[in-house]
């Protein structure tokens, strides 16, 4: 219990003159924390919508595309966000108590947390670069390297954006074969204006895509610019991928500056029990980022 | 108010702090991260799963989004002390997430308004070109 005397009344060094009490100022602040953290879900909550657009109106691009992310990287990733914030919370309660030692330890686990999941983020992101799985119109200019490719077949021919489109048409229009060849009735009145599944858009036939591929086995994926079974605008699963796990990630990196900079006060000794504000409340924003990778983990690596 | 705040600080020096913030036991944190790693395993183990096989539909969706929302909602009652919290920061956030989901119900809405002219996994263009070959072969017509 510090006690400071240079003012009239019991005044704690770290109350500022316009707050009556630290309670009061401590609420204030904590009040301010959350407003701004009210700002991030809305911040998040955008792309959140646009996912939930996009994925209404093409669920098939979001069950092909899911199936070139690493869902063992995901989880892994996801178990290190719980661990770090589990640190940052137990930094918080020893903050409060005027353990130095062990908030310095936490603080830094939480910032080597920080550093794995990025780690684990950039392994990610330079396999998807090397097969050309760029977000927009970039995807369809194929690998930059194809000999670091893992995916790219050289033997293999590209099927482009028009010629998918030409052979959806063609599935389309096509008329099917008359069931029975001695059906006196004519040929109009036996078709029906509607495309038989097997050949028709893709939404008509939910397992189109998954006849070719074995659903669980990563090395029998082609790579998307040479499978003639993935969904027109393939690219846009990529786009959405990389627009918010990389706002993402982006709120990871800031996290990992701020946790950093907590640390080298805690070691300098600024936190104790009545004075550990920071902590909480970068523990707030450290709990916000492990919540919104909670959500993106099931909507981009869960997808059956 | 100096009294009620001296009465407070007295109360509160025998527990060891000053009063401010609540104290949550190292115990309940990782008895929180124990239940939240679970949930990760189980929300990862019944992703393999094909429900469609059993032809129920959306149900791996539901299943994952039901394990995030309960894995959110520890993270913000325990890790951020929201269940010991004044209420208000708690009501602080439960508005932002309102808004975010009128917004979402607002766009889906509109999103459906249009869907019946779009066939998943093609873009407008396409539909339209697909729409017009299948003209030439309209019951009907002369091809």
């Amino acid at each position: 219990m510090t006690t400071s005397t240079h003012h009239a009344h019991d005044h704690p060094p770290h109350l500022a003159h316009h707050w009556e009490t630290p309670q009061q100022q401590f609420d204030a602040g904590k009040l301010g924390m959350w407003l701004f953290l009210a700002t991030e879900v809305l911040f998040f909550g955008g792309l959140f919508v646009g996912y939930s657009v996009w994925r209404g109106n093409d669920p098939e691009l979001f069950q092909y595309g899911s199936r070139f992310l690493d869902t063992n990287m995901g989880a892994l990733n996801t178990a290190i966000l719980i661990l770090s914030s589990m640190t940052m919370a137990m930094a918080v309660t020893f903050a409060q108590q005027s353990k130095q030692k062990a908030l310095v330890i936490c603080l830094v686990l939480t910032v080597l947390g920080g550093a794995g999941f990025m780690v684990i983020k950039y392994f990610e992101y330079t396999h998807k670069f090397h097969d050309g799985l760029f977000a927009g119109p970039a995807f369809y200019n194929g690998p930059p390297d194809p000999t670091k490719a893992h995916l790219w077949d050289p033997s293999l021919p590209v099927v482009t954006q028009e010629q998918l489109i030409a052979a959806r048409m063609a599935a389309a229009t096509t008329p099917p074969p008359p069931a029975d060849a001695t059906d006196a009735q004519p040929l109009t009145a036996q078709r029906s204006a509607i495309a038989p599944p097997q050949a028709g858009p893709s939404g008509l036939n939910l397992h189109a895509n998954r006849a070719s591929h074995d659903s669980h086995g990563k090395h029998d994926l082609l790579h998307p610019l040479q499978d003639p079974h993935r969904p027109v605008n393939a690219h846009v699963f990529f786009t959405i991928y990389y627009l918010m796990t990389g706002l993402h990630g982006i709120h990871v990196l800031v996290g990992m500056g701020v946790i950093g900079w907590l640390a080298v006060r805690a070691m300098k000794g600024h936190f104790n029990s009545e004075y550990f504000t920071p902590v909480d409340l970068v523990g707030l924003y450290w709990h916000v980022v492990d919540l919104v990778w909670i959500f993106l983990f099931p909507l981009f690596y869960l997808i059956h | 108010m100096a009294q009620v705040t001296d009465t407070h600080k007295h109360s509160n020096e025998d527990a060891g702090h000053h009063g401010v913030g609540h104290i949550v036991s190292p115990k309940i944190l990782i008895a929180n991260t124990i239940a939240l790693l679970v949930l990760t395993v189980i929300t990862v183990a019944v992703a393999k799963i094909d429900f469609m096989e059993y032809n129920i539909h959306e149900l791996n969706m539901i299943v994952a989004l039901g394990v995030a929302v309960v894995k959110a909602s520890l993270v913000c009652l325990f890790f951020m002390h929201l269940y010991w919290d004044r209420p208000f920061n708690g009501f602080v956030l439960v508005g932002s997430i309102a808004f975010v989901a009128l917004f979402m119900v607002l766009a889906m809405m509109d999103t459906s308004e249009y869907r019946s002219d779009i066939v998943p996994g093609d873009s407008r263009g396409v539909v339209e070109r697909i729409n017009a070959a299948e003209q030439r072969y309209a019951p009907g017509s002369t091809p």
